[in-house]
């Protein structure tokens, strides 16, 4: 960092009367690389710490890299991406996170929009409501699956206790050992953190829309639910999608809440991609195929991130 | 009198409506208020349990959940936390790697959020492509690699490697939250100091730096809440039980192969979310705005 450029420091160029174009130039040449020279810390380390690894993955998964089984780094060919399909755990894990991509994904955004549409609405105490329903967003991940595990603790759990005294069924439940119960205490805990994420991005977004447009949608006599599907809607659009790339790409990546609730159990059942690639690294030692599992999931993400470009251009394209 | 024919002069719908409340809209009313108390139960109601769950004591854990409330309120949880578990050490880890990363994050972004938005810099456009996808980026797809260089290297179960690692999550946000608090300072700020002959390094340091510190602030405590969230890197990089952050202390506490202790669990869980719980409520605000600004770029 040791740079002193003077952009308006008398410059060395042969003559200071010169035309003003060529002084102009130099100016402009001396912002460009002062301009490079700032930027360059921030693009090091993302290449460092994002194309790097993918980098690293690629190469790895076309080469055997099993550290229980060395010899490592001959030609493997794309041997590591056979056995995704062929063996019994990477297809399961991808229809599982992708199943739960999309349901909590269209849960979060349901009630995040409610939400957003209700905290958008003036009333005493709303600041202290938006307080308390944020709250669990900020708090970690870890948090969240920790205090719902403990919520649905047969012998801690609030649930079980819940049940029991309301003398309904199920109240000797083990949520976590089954597979549809636990799913749907992964989705809880999901939801739980991240639909104030979801409920604060659309908030924003209703908030840049000027009330204005509804005082005449009411004079030409719309219904509150035609003014939602015909003005509310369309005008969240971008922080809709804002909102739905983020959280979709969040979700297709869940590891915390899995790791600590269920460990992908009981048998495999609540396995997902991260999670299995986690265990390539750590319980397998095979990094070719970890490296093909973690290039699937950039694949993956890559195309899910260009499907929601696509459908938000076509939709534009269309109603223009 | 006067006060109330201001507002309602300033809102006429309003105040009609609240001089003749049809049963319907009587009705209306009860229920939005009963649906977001029940979001603010739903989003509250866990940590009430979590706090009651860590005063209770071993004895009282083994016999299930008897009641709502608390029966005999121990803080010993908590003393066992930071005495047998040594809960303190992961705690201090965490505060350190947090707040290395939050004050590396907010160097590089402040450097790159200004080369962005005031440097005549060329493909503009493709380093805004690169730092969203970066944003985009899978976490797990680093670990693998990282891990294998780390251990050559000697960053592995070190701190500075975690730091490294953990800038994936707030580089792209805080360049994007710079580069727009950049933006909205007048220009005729940084020329004035040019043309007296400061450096651009300088004018940055001392005169943009001091007008965007709202933003700096800003950028620098989400920087901070989203390090502090960081459970995978923390668990891959990390292998001396002393050199574990909070988030992943708390996973390996109270775990024992015949039963979970909850008591103990819960109350780091308390102990952990308290400071960003209390973040959360003066500085709401501050966060909410960052969040929003960062992602509509």
């Amino acid at each position: 960092m040791a740079a002193s450029e003077h952009t308006i420091a008398p410059s060395g160029s042969p003559s200071g009367a010169r035309t003003g174009t060529g002084r102009a130039r130099t100016l402009l040449g001396r912002d460009r690389r002062f301009g490079y020279l700032i930027i360059a810390p921030l693009i090091i380390v993302l290449l460092v710490i994002t194309a790097y690894p993918l980098g690293y993955n690629i190469w790895n998964s076309f080469h055997h890299v099993d550290y229980l089984l060395p010899p490592l780094g001959a030609w493997a060919g794309v041997s590591n991406y056979e056995k995704l399909f062929t063996d019994d755990q990477f297809v399961p894990a991808l229809l599982h996170t992708l199943a739960f991509t999309v349901v909590s994904v269209v849960v979060e955004t349901v009630i995040g929009l409610s939400l957003a549409l209700a905290l958008n609405k003036r009333f005493r105490g709303r600041g202290i409501v938006r307080a308390a329903i944020f709250i669990p967003w900020a708090v970690p991940t870890v948090v969240s699956a920790e205090l719902w595990r403990t919520m649905f603790d047969p012998q801690q759990g609030f649930v079980n206790y819940l049940l029991k005294e309301l003398h309904l069924p199920l109240a000797t439940t083990t949520w976590l050992d089954s597979t549809w119960t636990a799913w749907g205490a992964i989705l809880i805990a999901d939801a739980w953190r991240n639909t104030p994420f979801m409920a604060i991005v659309l908030l924003a977004g209703l908030q840049v829309i000027p009330s204005d447009i509804y005082e005449a949608a009411r004079i030409d006599g719309a219904s509150a639910w035609q003014q939602f599907w015909r003005l509310t809607l369309p005008l969240l659009k971008p922080a809709l999608m804002v909102a739905l790339i983020f959280r979709t790409l969040q979700s297709f990546f869940i590891f915390d809440v899995v790791y600590i609730m269920t460990g992908g159990g009981p048998g495999t059942s609540t396995n997902v991609l991260a999670y299995l690639n986690y265990k390539a690294f750590f319980a397998l030692f095979d990094y070719g195929y970890g490296g093909a599992v973690s290039v699937a999931l950039v694949v993956v993400a890559l195309i899910i991130a260009s499907a929601y470009r696509w459908v938000f251009r076509t939709d534009e394209a269309a109603t223009a | 009198m006067s006060a109330a024919s201001e507002a309602v002069l300033r809102q006429p719908r309003r105040a009609a409506a609240k001089k003749i409340l049809t049963p319907w809209q009587l009705a209306r009313r009860t229920g939005f208020f009963a649906l977001l108390a029940v979001f603010v139960i739903v989003s509250l109601f866990p940590f009430y349990w979590i706090v009651i769950t860590s005063l209770k004591t071993p004895q009282e854990i083994n016999a299930g959940t008897t009641s709502l409330l608390p029966g005999h309120i121990t803080v010993s949880n908590y003393i066992d936390d930071f005495t047998q578990n040594d809960f303190l050490r992961p705690l201090l880890n965490s505060v350190l790697v947090c707040g290395c990363t939050m004050i590396i994050t907010v160097v590089i972004a402040a450097l790159a959020g200004y080369a962005l938005s005031r440097t005549a810099i060329r493909a503009k456009g493709l380093f805004l492509a690169f730092i969203l996808v970066a944003n985009f980026f899978p976490v797990i797809a680093m670990v693998g690699p990282l891990f294998t260089v780390y251990r050559r290297i000697g960053l592995l179960d070190t701190y500075p490697g975690l730091i490294i690692a953990d800038l994936i999550y707030t580089l792209p946000l805080a360049t994007y939250l710079m580069s727009s608090y950049f933006s909205q300072i007048p220009r005729s700020l940084e020329e004035a100091a040019l043309v007296d002959g400061s450096t651009r390094l300088r004018t940055l340091r001392k005169i943009v730096i001091p007008v965007a510190m709202p933003g700096v602030f800003t950028t620098a405590i989400l920087a901070f809440m989203l390090t502090w969230n960081d459970f995978l890197l923390a668990l891959s990089f990390m292998t001396t039980p002393s050199r574990f952050t909070a988030t992943v202390a708390i996973v390996t506490l109270g775990q024992s192969p015949y039963q979970t202790f909850y008591n103990l669990i819960d109350a780091a869980v308390v102990i952990i979310s308290v400071p960003i719980a209390l973040l959360v409520l003066f500085a709401q605000r501050r966060i909410v705005s960052g969040l929003t600004a960062g992602s509509f770029r």
